[in-house]
């Protein structure tokens, strides 16, 4: 028997502001102007949005937004943790909350100024003594106070357990920056990147470079989901919801997962590929393309395993086979992702997952049945598929 | 006295007794009093038996390098770069993240053996840092 959330709801209108170093606006703005281009994408009135989700990150509180695009009553409002964790768990909630009957169209947001206004990293500080400050307290001390250095420190032990080495991540930069050679919205638009501009670039933490980073950016997006039904009413083709699950295992920390015996795989993304395969009644060979989440070039190459596309330590074989680009066995990011179109946290990825179903993608591959998208790497998760109605 | 650069962690109940080691000296692992299962970071109660009780043992400071990174940038005030943070499996069998001092970045190696030093800041907080195990290929 099928599970009882697959395909009863679907993502029904995207909506992206545009995405710069300095919006200029406030995040609230932001936020509000990704609502309603949702809602227009959709076709459907911001006065029918029931629920309100968003990240705990997001500066943005789900009622300000509710009165500043017009909604009226609100039935579901709350925000998921984890930083980029959270962006497919945003749709998880939405999904419950719609097939349940408790909602009937959600708007998942995050709008930021990433770059102009408050930047990841900055340390974290504060006068309250909670367990969350008390675990950033084992790194801060010492120095180790950003995503990248707590990244590098698993991507380190990978990349030597494994043999995957400085060329194999610029292969990930690289392909990412080419699809955004098409995308106009994208930071890397009309700056195309070669293997010797990777490697030339500083090292960051080692062993990652500036190009195995992230963009940081102002802008917002947000997702409408909605009932199948509903959807197949309004204005765009519906991106169906085959599965979509959160994840966390034995031993999680925030970004630092330091502790577990193995250091060389992602036991939280592999729990998301088994319950969203089991949830979806789909697997590795039903995925024709993916936006798995890239905040770092390493973490994509991991998740190549998590999500069984092929075995432990291969990862870096089917990169080298060119699996990611747009003739190869997974297309990924084809947006150019978080490292070369922005940072939305993810959401973004989101977008482009409902557009690769809808046939709109600016590097649309052929045949695209199911898209896989994922939540931040290294903290607790998540996985989504999206499929054809 | 020199200006403190250092984020100190917050002392709370769960975490506070840990910094009076390294205080004092000692790099200490939390231990579980009913069933000896030691642990860290430390927490309130055992992941194995749910006892609440727990005392602490003081490492040896003698473990291998597990996993390390060599920061560049971005560079905060009063740190060194590069900045060599590490994994360490300490030999009592749990793993301590920490900075790697006295070794040039180049020698930095996966299964290193280190070694504790208590390093003292000119404000006098202390927090354990590892080098290189001495005579270690002996
Ligand atoms: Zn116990």
């Amino acid at each position: 028997m099928s599970h009882f959330l697959k395909d009863k709801t679907a993502i029904a209108g995207i909506g992206l502001t545009e995405f710069s170093k300095k919006s200029g606006v406030s995040e609230l703005s932001l936020a509000a102007q990704a609502t309603l281009a949702a809602c227009e994408d959709a076709g459907l009135q911001p006065s029918e949005i029931d629920g309100f989700i968003s990240y705990t990150l997001d500066s943005t509180d789900e009622i300000e937004l509710a009165r500043t695009v017009g909604a009226n009553d609100l039935k579901l409002f709350t925000k998921v943790n984890y930083g980029g964790g959270a962006a497919v768990g945003t749709i998880l909630h939405a999904v419950m909350a719609v097939a349940s009957g408790v909602a009937d169209n959600v708007i998942c947001y995050r709008a930021m100024n990433g770059r102009s206004g408050q930047r990841m990293g900055q340390g974290i500080s504060g006068q309250i003594v909670s367990s969350d400050l008390i675990h950033w307290s084992w790194y801060m001390p010492y120095g180790m106070l950003t995503p990248g250095s707590w990244i590098a420190m698993i991507a380190n032990k990978y990349m030597h357990h494994y043999g995957v080495t400085s060329e194999d991540l610029g292969r990930v930069a690289i392909s990412q920056r080419n699809y955004a050679q098409t995308n106009p919205r994208a930071f890397g638009y009309g700056k195309p990147l070669t293997m010797e501009d990777y490697l030339a670039s500083k090292m960051v933490a080692e062993p990652l470079r500036l190009y195995d980073f992230c963009q940081e950016t102002d802008g917002g997006c947000a997702i409408l989901v909605t009932s199948a039904e509903r959807a197949r009413d309004l204005k765009q083709k519906p991106a169906m919801i085959r599965g979509v699950v959160q994840a966390s295992t034995q031993g999680q920390e925030q970004m630092t997962s330091f502790y577990r015996e193995e250091l060389d795989s992602l036991p939280e993304m592999e729990l998301a590929a088994r319950l969203v395969y089991q949830q979806s009644g789909l697997g590795p060979d039903d995925i024709n393309a993916a936006c798995l989440y890239d905040a770092f070039t390493s973490e994509i190459i991991m998740q190549l395993e998590s999500f069984g596309f092929c075995g432990r330590g291969e990862g870096k074989d089917l990169v080298r086979d060119g699996a990611l680009d747009i003739d190869g066995r997974l297309p990924n990011n084809t947006h150019g992702g978080l490292l070369s179109e922005a940072y939305i946290h993810g959401m973004n990825n989101i977008a482009e997952g409902a557009r690769l179903i809808r046939g709109t993608s600016t590097n649309q591959p052929k045949g695209v049945e199911h898209v896989l998208v994922s939540s931040g790497v290294g903290v607790p998760t998540g996985a989504l598929i999206l499929g054809q109605d | 006295m020199a200006q403190s650069f250092r984020m100190k962690p917050p002392m709370g109940e769960d975490n506070g007794w840990w910094w009076q080691e390294a205080a004092e000296g000692r790099l200490a692992i939390q231990r579980c009093t009913q069933c000896q299962t030691l642990r860290h970071p430390p927490r309130p109660v055992c992941g194995e038996c749910h006892s609440f009780d727990w005392d602490h043992v003081t490492a040896s400071g003698r473990g291998t390098l597990c996993s390390f990174t060599i920061l560049h940038h971005p560079q905060f005030p009063g740190f060194d770069y590069p900045l060599i943070i590490i994994l360490v499996d300490l030999e009592e069998g749990t793993r301590f993240t920490s900075q790697l001092v006295n070794c040039a970045p180049e020698d930095v190696s996966f299964g290193m053996p280190v070694e504790m030093v208590m390093h003292e800041d000119p404000d006098g907080f202390r927090l354990p840092m590892f080098q290189p195990a001495k005579g270690a290929a002996a």
